[in-house]
Formats: structure tokens, C-alpha cells, sequence
């Protein structure tokens, strides 16, 4: 779950992102809409912690943000926070198995193979785990992906414009996977996306307006 | 997977690069090496040569060519001095002890050194095979003499005249061996060692009669009976208009001067070499760090805090100057290995190749040192990388 309280996020005089007040519950699925340039990725940034806000509260996983040193945050991101970047970016120099591996090292959990590689089966693709990032399809590499954001069972699962690239028969695919992968950790789930074959898969929605207002 | 396996996976896939900073540390550093197993090698002999011998007393000339004669038996000496001479300086007090050399002949390239069994015992040549020799014409040869000629007590053989092969044969006057040194690694295994009569005999015996106060030696080698000699004793001898007294650690000083020159400018390649691959190191990082941005990004995003972005960084860096470090160290020893094993006059390097001193902690350290210099740029900007803009860059 996560609260945001009366929010702001600037980059000098303009405003990339506001919101008043957004709480979601453990379990939930929501669609993070708005048009481009809307600040999705930003407003996903902020409750990743990954950029602090100008003003107002985040709360994730009963956790102020504002309450953590930086160092603090990198490791809370990595146990609560589970990001599906849109670029779908996966760790080139090493392999699919050890890709997950370094999601749990960097969180500072416990290495633990068994659950990786009942995620790579659960997300079909066991059989790739020692391949390279580079000998993926986009459809693997996608696969692989949402396997490193729930590796850690975040309590939040944040994914990106996940269906941008994809056809209507995979992008349903995608969908299907991120919310099972979500409800078997218990997150919250978030899809943030302009794809408007998104919107009947996901139960809850909050759209931002087409343009931060400038102050 | 730990961060240094992320390092190392990061380095293997950048093969090229990675093998270009490789191979420059390693050969700069082969050369470092390398020179300094030499000059050591070179020093610690001309030393060891050197040691117990204070003066060497001989012809007006060059005092550096009279070391190089007497002492390493490497140049040809001046001339020769009155016999008498050496009757003077024995019974001078401050003289402990006068050794002659009676230069002139060879065998095989190895020299004939007229002198006194004393010269061994300087040395501290114990033999191996047979006994001292007693008589003119007897012969002692040192242990690598005996090696390269093949030479066993009761052999007999012909000096050549001069100190060079392919000189005339004085095949009237043979030598006999009749005592093997033992190895010393001192110029003395080079020697051939016979009573001053012999070399008196065969240059008689092509002159005719020399008058016993007319005889001369080559050289006196002189070692100091009181502190005080070191003052006095070489300034004496100078004023004499017939002699010259050279120190050989005076002599060997100034030749490791002009040396070191040279030494110095091998250094200083090797130092660029070295110094070229601290910097391609950097371009290397510089360079992997654009690429790896949103890698940099994601990491962050996984949970990574700064300070493991840097020790990412850090640790290919130090990872890759040590190898080059580890490969020049073992470059540069097997290098003087095989030159000891395939030039004779070097073989003494063959054993000194596999000493290890203490320079190859300080590469190791140096190499640490280089690798995180290398790597400081690139690690404060992977540290400041602004992750939520890099990834929204898409």
C-alpha cells in the first residue's frame, strides 16, 4: 500500500508532477493514466523514491519516505519497490539467473535460487536462465523483467508503459503476468500508461491531467 | 552474484578494451622489472667482486679501465708495473695484503691470470677437484672455465696471446690443470689461475731472458690494513709518475652513474608505458560509463546505493591494473630467465630472475594505486548519476 499527500514535484519553476491525495491498498491493481508528458514516469519515480518530492508526504509500506537517509532508501527500495522500467532494461553482462541474483544482493536479501527459479518457471522462462539479456526476444526479455521486480516480494510493483511495444494478443500477456506475479507477493500494482487497451484489465485508475499546471 | 562478479562480467565483455589496458600495464610494468632484475644483478656482482679489494695498483692509464682489468676482468689494462713494486707495497703498514695479476694470455676466451694461491683463498674458492698449484705452468680453473672447456685435472692446453680468442697459441708452453675451483658466482669461476712464473716463462721463452729485476705483473690488488690507509695510501701511489692506485668503489660509482643514465631512461619508457595505460584505463572506464548509464540506473533502482556503483567501478579498474601488474612481474622475470639461459655472458641472471625482491609488492601497490586513480572520475559520476531522469530517458 502507499499514500500520497498533497504532493509536488518541480524542476525549477515548472511543475512536473502534482497530485493531492492518492492512497492505494495492498492487493490492488491501478492504472496510472494521462497523456504524455502528464508526469506518469515521475509520479512512479516518487513512490519508487528513486527522486524526492519538492513538498507534500509519501508514505509506502507504512514507511515515510522523507523519513530515510539516501543510503537507507536504496536499500528499502530494493526490498519493497519493484520497478518494471520501460525500457525493459536488463543487465547485459550477465546473465538471466544471475540478473535476479543481483536484484536480491542489492537489496541485501538472501540469496535464494530456489524462489528465482520458481519465478523464471512461473514466468516461462527457465529454460533461458543462463542465456544473455542480448539472445532474449522483446517478449523474454519483458518476461524476465517482471520476474526481477517481484523477485524480492516488493510490497509495491510499479511497472512503466509495459504494453507500449506490444500487440494486443501479448500486451493482454503482459497484463495477465504482472498481475499474477503481483497478487502471488501481495503488492500493490501499479501500471503506469497512455495504451488505452490497458484501461478494462485494471480494476482501479488514476489519471493525471494532461499538463502539470505552471505555477 | 556479488558486485566484483558484476566487475568481472563487466570486464569480459568488453574483451578488446580490456585486453589493450592489460597488455600495456603488463608491458610496462615487464620492463620495470626487467631493468631492475638487471641493474640488481649487475650492482650485487660488481659489488660482490669488488668486496676485499681497496686498491688496484697499475700503469699510468685510466683508473676506470685499471678496475675494469684487474678487478671484472672486462677491459684491457693499461701496461704493466716493475715487479719491485709489489715488493714495496708489502712491506708499506698500511698495506694488509698485495695480490699480483700477470695479464697477457687466454684460454678459450677465459684469462690467464698469473698470480699467488692467496688470489683464490681472496675469493673464498675452495677446490673441487686435484690441488693448488705449486709450480709454473700448473693451472687452476675456475668452475665455468671448466664447464664451457670441457678441461679435467691432468689436461694439458696452450694459452692464446691476448686477453681476445683468435689470438697466436704459445704451443710450446702448456699449461697442466691440476685444480678445479668450485662454483662462487664470482668472477673467479671465469679464471684461470697460475703461479706469475708462468706468465714470465712463455713471454721469455718468445723474448729471451728478462733479468729478475727487469720482470713485471700487471696489476696489484690491494686491501688496506688500517682505516687510515684509505686517506693516505692511493694519493702516495698517484704521485709516483709510474703508478696509478684506482678505488674500485670510486670507479664502480662513477660507471653506475653513467649506467644509471641509461637505466633511468628505460625506467622512464617503462614509467610511460605504464602511465599510457593508467590512462587508457580511464578512457576505457569514461567511455564504458556512457554506455552503461541506464545499467548504472537500473542498478540503482534495484537497491544499489551509491558506494556500490563506485566499488563496481573501482574494482574492474583495480581488477584489470592488477593483472596487467601480475603479467609484467611474470613477463619481466621469465624475461631475464631467458636471457641468462641464452646469452652465456648473462647466465648469472638465470638464477637471479626467480629471486624476488621487494619491488613487486610496490608494483602491486602501484598498480592498486593506478586502478583507483583511473577509476576516480568515472566513480564520482556513476555516484551523482541522476537515476529517476535516466530512466525516464527512454
Amino acid at each position: 500500500m502507499f499514500a500520497l499527500t498533497a504532493i509536488e514535484k518541480r524542476h525549477g519553476d515548472a511543475i512536473a508532477v502534482a497530485v493531492a491525495s492518492w492512497r492505494a491498498q495492498s492487493g490492488e491493481a491501478w492504472l496510472l493514466g494521462g497523456p504524455s508528458g502528464s508526469g506518469k514516469s515521475t509520479l512512479l519515480h516518487l513512490i519508487a523514491g528513486l527522486t524526492a518530492p519538492t513538498s507534500g508526504s509519501i508514505v509506502v509500506a507504512n514507511q515515510d519516505l522523507s523519513a530515510l537517509a539516501p543510503a537507507e532508501r536504496d536499500r528499502w527500495r530494493g526490498r519493497t519497490v519493484g520497478l518494471v522500467p520501460q525500457r525493459l532494461h536488463l543487465i547485459g553482462a550477465v546473465s538471466v539467473i544471475d540478473n535476479l541474483r543481483l536484484a536480491q544482493r542489492l537489496a541485501g536479501v538472501d540469496r535464494d535460487d530456489a524462489r528465482i527459479v520458481g519465478l523464471l518457471e512461473a514466468v516461462q522462462v527457465a529454460d533461458l536462465a543462463h542465456r544473455l539479456p542480448g539472445e532474449l526476444s522483446q517478449g523474454q526479455a519483458q518476461r524476465v523483467a517482471i520476474a526481477r521486480a517481484v523477485v524480492n516480494r516488493p510490497a509495491v510493483l510499479l511497472a512503466d508503459e509495459p504494453t507500449a511495444a506490444l500487440d494486443d494478443e501479448h500486451a493482454a500477456r503482459a497484463l495477465e503476468l504482472l498481475r499474477a506475479q503481483a497478487l502471488e507477493a501481495g503488492a500493490t500494482l501499479v501500471v503506469a500508461t497512455h495504451d488505452a487497451r490497458v484501461k478494462p484489465l485494471l480494476p482501479h485508475a488514476f489519471v493525471l491531467p494532461p499538463h502539470a499546471p505552471k505555477t | 552474484m556479488t558486485l566484483s562478479g558484476l566487475a568481472f562480467a563487466y570486464a569480459r565483455r568488453r574483451p578488446l578494451a580490456t585486453l589493450l589496458v592489460v597488455v600495456l600495464a603488463a608491458l610496462g610494468v615487464a620492463i620495470a622489472v626487467l631493468t631492475l632484475i638487471l641493474s640488481n644483478e649487475l650492482e650485487s656482482r660488481m659489488r660482490r667482486d669488488a668486496e676485499g679489494i681497496d686498491l688496484v695498483v697499475g700503469a699510468k692509464g685510466s683508473p676506470l679501465q685499471l678496475v675494469l682489468a684487474g678487478v671484472y676482468h672486462a677491459d684491457i689494462p693499461p701496461g704493466n708495473i716493475p715487479y719491485p713494486a709489489l715488493e714495496r707495497l708489502r712491506a708499506n703498514p698500511r698495506v694488509g695484503a698485495a695480490i699480483p695479476l700477470a695479464l697477457g694470455d687466454s684460454v678459450a676466451g677465459f684469462r690467464i691470470v698469473g698470480t699467488e694461491a692467496t688470489l683464490a683463498a681472496h675469493y673464498g674458492a675452495a677446490l673441487t677437484a686435484g690441488a693448488m698449484f705449486g709450480r709454473p705452468m700448473q693451472a687452476v680453473i675456475g668452475s665455468d672455465v671448466a664447464k664451457a672447456t670441457g678441461l679435467g685435472v691432468g689436461a694439458t692446453f696452450a694459452g692464446t696471446h691476448g686477453l681476445a680468442t683468435g689470438g697466436a697459441e704459445h704451443d710450446d708452453d702448456r699449461y697442466t690443470v691440476v685444480g678445479i675451483l668450485a662454483p662462487t658466482g664470482l668472477i673467479v669461476d671465469r679464471l684461470v689461475l697460475t703461479p706469475v712464473e708462468s706468465v714470465w716463462d712463455v713471454h721469455e721463452s718468445h723474448q729471451g731472458a728478462i733479468a729478475a729485476v727487469d720482470r713485471e705483473v700487471t696489476m696489484i690488488l690491494v686491501r688496506f690494513a688500517t682505516p687510515l690507509a684509505a686517506a693516505t695510501l692511493a694519493r702516495e701511489i698517484n704521485a709516483q709518475s709510474a703508478l696509478v692506485a684506482a678505488s674500485p668503489a670510486l670507479e664502480t660509482a662513477r660507471l653506475f652513474t653513467v649506467f644509471g643514465v641509461g637505466l633511468d631512461v628505460v625506467r622512464a619508457f617503462a614509467g610511460v608505458l605504464v602511465g599510457a595505460s593508467v590512462l587508457l584505463l580511464f578512457v576505457a572506464l569514461a567511455q564504458a560509463l556512457e554506455e552503461r548509464r541506464y545499467d548504472l540506473a537500473i542498478l540503482r533502482a534495484l537497491g544499489a546505493r551509491r558506494r556500490d556503483l563506485v566499488f563496481v567501478l573501482m574494482a574492474e579498474s583495480v581488477a584489470l591494473a592488477l593483472a596487467g601488474a601480475a603479467l609484467g612481474v611474470a613477463i619481466g622475470h621469465l624475461a631475464a630467465a631467458s636471457i641468462g639461459r641464452w646469452l652465456p655472458a648473462a647466465a648469472p641472471l638465470a638464477g637471479a630472475a626467480w629471486r624476488f625482491g621487494g619491488y613487486e609488492g610496490l608494483v602491486v601497490v602501484l598498480a592498486i594505486v593506478g586502478g583507483i586513480l583511473a577509476a576516480c572520475w568515472p566513480a564520482w559520476r556513476a555516484s551523482r548519476l541522476d537515476v529517476a531522469a535516466t530512466l525516464s530517458d527512454s
